[in-house]
């Protein structure tokens, strides 16, 4: 049981995670549609890169989402701390540029679990920090039936075992079905 | 009124307060005018005395008044800022007397009963305020009387001083308009031969009053005292700042909060009783060495709640630097809107109110107008298909529709190799090599031709959805009018 995409999926609450991969977008928008609730998406504004609400609008509802357009990283992190410690949201998703410290990490984790959030960062490849509660890797798999297929790898857990799974999203339930388990 | 008491008005009459003011922020030589746009004319609005000796007049058009007059300068009227100095004027005549009104759009009134003395009499006082309204640069022509409508008389047509109870003395020689009536039975009492205030006063009552109503004899009443008209002073607007001034400096944050929090309670107080909330509040804090040093709050909302606006202090008020000690807090809410009282019970009001406050908490960090939602907009543009405004500004708005997929996110449009119409097999993409396994489309856009956007100077766009054998699911475009590819956005 303990093997099940549903024990880790819906993210555990009151902790951090994290996230990365070519699909890490689509992983954060899922992570957001499940946890239901208002979502405060952090992002550098600097960035060229615009997430697109027509888009997500398979997944969440946009107006359920605030984004918080911040100067560099430092600041998001802060932002990201305040958001997770206050509970008004059910989800902070954070774009990290640059690998954070155990301490940050910590921090983050302190913060979620005081505001009863779920917090998600999307980092670049091999960049976690030790204090995520668990990271994945996502990237898009080809299928000649259907347009979401992905392999979802759980790279990190601090409670459980690492598994990949191969996921598709149902637009129409707005939630994530397992095509099949992958074996390593 | 106690006994022994005579009323006295004085009716201030301010006949070029548009342009006295224009003049006023920038002084001019020679003839001026201001001038206002009328049923699709320029027209005088106001003139100053030496374009008046030139032989212009109010409501001329303005291309007459260029023609008499060629080396005439002018500026376009501003009546909502001659209201708000009409409004200044009042506030600066509660120095002769506390009770001042507006006599229409261009005169004070003022009930200087008792007042008089003050100033070493009437007569003393009535020049002081000529001097101080000529040194202001404003013409002025006032008139003291015991009624309204006597004062008015004087400060339009005669520009004196009635002594009590010799009004009628006072008007008789004034033409009849001085009793503030309307042109029309002006002129109509002018062509019966009633000229002058006396030759009314004169006259039989019962049937001027059958052929002209009873507005005349009222008129007439009310400047000759026989019935009463009362000034209606103007409140001042409330004014929403509280401070405190310490006995001893204090520079410990918690003290400076315990300040804040007395002071918010006195503001909150204010605005409660005005059924309103503060949007934005500055907290001023005066060192000892006279420096003062400023913490800017912006609200998500309007609030007026203690207890909720206090902690968002907390960050602004840590970054203040207290010297040598702060010994003067002032508290101001920059901008009130109305917040009506609102019945609290349900859960799902406290879960709005808890987002606000992280927005506002928030903001203050990262500035307020930085927290934004996305608002759909009718258009099939993707950059245009919705709106980003900031949070604290808008409600959340929908429904979201997506005709067709669209992809998760957009970027500015990235080149890839290739000419022809149909996807390229392989292709290179941010140091990737790719290969289409799928490709869906295509689906035609055109640009917007009413709004001018660069990015879309290449004309139409055909869009992709494509799928490479390596995973990504890309959003490609060619423009056959400019032939290229481009890659715009990724799907899931």
């Amino acid at each position: 049981m303990t093997s099940d995409l549903a024990t880790y999926f819906p993210l555990l609450k009151c902790r951090v995670h994290e996230v990365c991969g070519a699909s890490s977008l689509s992983f954060a928008a899922a992570a957001a549609a499940q946890s239901g609730g208002e979502v405060f998406w952090i992002r550098e504004a600097w960035r060229s890169e615009r997430l697109n609400p027509v888009g997500l609008s398979e997944f969440i509802d946009p107006s359920k989402l605030l984004i918080a357009q911040v100067k560099d990283q430092l600041e998001g992190l802060a932002v990201m701390e305040e958001v997770l410690r206050d509970g008004g949201v059910s989800i902070a998703i954070t774009d990290l540029s640059e690998a954070i410290g155990l301490t940050e990490g910590r921090r983050l984790q302190l913060a979620a679990k005081a505001g009863k959030t779920i917090g998600l960062c999307r980092i670049s490849e091999g960049m976690g920090s030790n204090a995520a509660e668990t990271r994945w890797r996502c990237a898009p798999v080809l299928d000649m039936d259907d347009s979401t297929l992905q392999r979802w790898e759980l790279i990190k857990n601090k409670s459980g075992t690492l598994r990949a799974w191969n996921v598709r999203w149902n637009a129409a339930a707005r939630r994530v079905h397992v095509a099949a388990s992958v074996t390593e | 009124m106690f006994d022994g008491m005579q009323r006295r008005v004085a009716s201030m009459w301010l006949p070029r307060l548009p342009s006295d003011r224009a003049l006023r922020l920038r002084p001019v030589d020679g003839p001026f005018v201001l001038t206002l746009k009328e049923s699709n004319a320029e027209r005088v609005y106001c003139l100053n005395a030496e374009a008046e000796r030139q032989g212009l007049s109010k409501g001329m058009p303005y291309s007459d008044a260029r023609a008499y007059c060629p080396d005439l300068q002018s500026r376009a009227a501003d009546r909502v800022g001659d209201a708000g100095f009409l409004h200044v004027l009042r506030r600066w005549a509660t120095r002769y007397c506390p009770w001042v009104g507006l006599e229409g759009d261009d005169g004070l009134v003022l009930d200087i009963t008792g007042a008089a003395h003050l100033y070493g009499g009437e007569a003393m006082m009535l020049s002081d305020m000529r001097q101080r309204l000529s040194r202001a640069g404003l013409t002025a022509q006032i008139g003291l009387a015991d009624t309204r409508g006597a004062a008015w008389g004087l400060a339009h047509f005669g520009e004196g001083l009635a002594a009590p109870g010799q009004a009628l003395a006072a008007l008789g020689a004034l033409p009849i308009a001085a009793l503030r009536l309307e042109d029309k039975t002006a002129t109509a009492l002018m062509r019966l031969g009633l000229r002058t205030v006396s030759d009314l006063a004169g006259s039989p009552r019962a049937p001027l009053a059958r052929r002209f109503g009873p507005e005349l004899m009222m008129r007439l009443d009310q400047a000759l005292g026989r019935q009463p008209e009362q000034v209606t002073p103007l409140a001042d607007p409330p004014h929403y700042g509280v401070r405190i001034t310490l006995p001893e400096p204090i520079g410990l944050q918690g003290d400076v909060m315990a300040g804040a929090s007395r002071l918010l309670k006195a503001l909150c107080a204010k605005l409660k009783a005005q059924d309103v909330g503060a949007r934005v509040l500055c907290l001023t804090l005066r060192r000892v060495d006279q420096e003062a040093q400023t913490v800017e709050l912006r609200l998500a909302r309007p609030l007026r709640d203690p207890q909720r606006i206090l902690p968002l202090f907390e960050r602004g008020v840590a970054d203040v630097d207290a010297g040598f000690g702060i010994d003067q807090m002032r508290l101001e809410a920059v901008q009130v809107l109305p917040l009506p009282a609102q019945q609290i019970s349900t859960v799902t009001l406290s879960c709005k109110d808890q987002l606000d406050d992280l927005i506002s908490r928030v903001g203050t960090r990262i500035g307020l107008e930085n927290i934004q939602r996305v608002l759909p907009a009718d258009s099939h543009i993707p950059e245009r298909s919705f709106l980003t405004a900031p949070a604290a500004y808008s409600e959340p708005e929908g429904p979201w529709v997506a005709l067709r997929p669209r992809p998760l996110n957009l970027f500015p449009p990235e080149p890839i190799a290739g000419t022809a119409s149909q996807p390229p097999r392989q292709f290179r993409w941010r140091r990737m090599s790719l290969s289409t396994a799928r490709a869906t489309g295509p689906e035609r856009i055109t640009p917007e031709w009413w709004l001018v956007d660069d990015n879309w100077r290449s004309g139409v766009r055909d869009y992709w959805h494509v799928e490479t054998r390596q995973g990504r699911r890309l959003w490609l475009y060619f423009t056959p009018q400019n032939p290229g590819w481009f890659v715009q956005g990724e799907f899931a």
